[in-house]
């Protein structure tokens, strides 16, 4: 089929989609808040494969300039330059994620939403 | 309710594979390659000192971006000490 | 922890892995790598010194008012080292244009505010991954 040959030759589009996928489906069926927080963070990797690949040029070098060599193909920077501070962004959530989740943990003593809706409700 | 869940997650998917098959071929031209790529690799090293031309990118061309980035570094932290040294009420 | 093999293991691997974060921040401008990675990789070294030596011999390498000194030095430095381009007459976080001698490219010495800001950015990035780990592992060490 067509667009089974169009989607398999972009094969790195394809596995940062899966590494998506991964990430939605622990965010939507697990409760867990630490699980939510790792499925968000593969769904950022998802995301930063998408537009690391995205910057290659099929024969391309890494983007460190040679000097004294002419006509050298050169992958493209910008991508990776966008995405270093996509990874920051991400680290610096994850860490605010992580307090507000051991914050809740001494406050209720658990992590799962149902059950500290549940206390909230009964008024512990 | 599970369910449900997974019905969207095969919806979102679907969506997104009908994407990646038109995107264009993975390796060949796209418009990411474009002017702006060009004067970097090719003026970067006369312009900056720097070999590295994500260096040069993040540093020199887009300093600003860094700058706030560091700031929101600086945020994070902030923000996970005050969450996490202020006493429950 | 009194895992006699762990903790001679670790304190002689430290110093190589402190080393290499070194490394990968002052050739952040000739090779892959830069102040993000290698204070990612200077950052670790120290949690991985608290993992295994526990978090009070760690405190006393590195106390907390350190460690928050430094992270806000590393963004201020960032600014003032900004502020260079304007006070030669430039614009805001200018390198060349401000007439900064770049040096030779290829040299350790080159490329002018780079570097500068490079290190700066890889010890705050250390300092801050130190920080966080500290301050999540310390709140669940309390009772």
């Amino acid at each position: 089929m067509n667009l089974w040959r169009a989607v398999l030759s972009n094969y790195p589009y394809l596995v940062s989609l899966v590494l998506f996928g991964i990430g939605i489906a622990t965010v939507l069926t697990r409760s867990n808040l630490m699980k939510k927080i790792i499925g968000i963070n593969i769904m950022e990797s998802g995301v930063f494969l998408f537009f690391i690949a995205l910057g290659n040029i099929r024969g391309s070098r890494a983007p460190i300039i040679e000097l004294g060599t002419e006509a050298v193909l050169y992958a493209n920077p910008i991508p990776s330059a966008l995405i270093l501070t996509g990874i920051v962004v991400s680290v610096s959530v994850t860490a605010f994620a992580l307090g507000l989740v051991v914050k809740l943990y001494k406050f209720y003593g658990t992590i799962e939403p149902e059950e500290i809706i549940e206390i909230k409700s009964t008024g512990r | 309710m599970k369910v449900l869940a997974y019905l969207l997650l095969v919806a979102v998917l679907w969506t997104l594979i009908l994407a990646v098959g038109e995107m264009p071929t993975y390796g060949c031209f796209n418009p990411t390659h474009n002017y702006v790529y060009d004067r970097y690799v090719r003026h970067g090293v006369e312009e900056t000192g720097a070999l590295n031309v994500v260096a040069q990118i993040i540093v020199d061309y887009r300093a600003y971006d860094t700058l706030i980035e560091t700031t929101v570094l600086f945020a994070a932290i902030v923000s996970v000490m005050l969450t996490l040294k202020s006493s429950p009420h | 922890m009194h895992d006699f093999i762990l903790k001679e293991v670790v304190s002689h691997l430290i110093p190589f892995i402190q080393m290499y974060g070194i490394y990968v921040i002052m050739h952040g401008h000739l090779s892959p790598g830069g102040g993000f990675s290698g204070g990612m990789v200077l950052g670790l070294s120290m949690v991985l010194f608290v993992l295994v030596f526990g978090l009070r011999e760690g405190l006393k390498k590195i106390s907390h008012s350190t460690s928050t000194v430094v992270e806000s030095l590393g963004t201020a430095w960032y600014a003032t080292v900004g502020l260079v381009g304007v006070l030669r007459g430039a614009s805001f976080l200018v390198n060349k244009a401000a007439g900064i001698p770049t040096g030779q490219p290829g040299e350790l010495l080159s490329s002018g505010l780079i570097l500068v800001i490079t290190v700066g950015v890889g010890v705050k990035v250390g300092s801050i991954i130190l920080t966080l780990f500290v301050e999540l592992i310390e709140e669940g060490d309390e009772e």
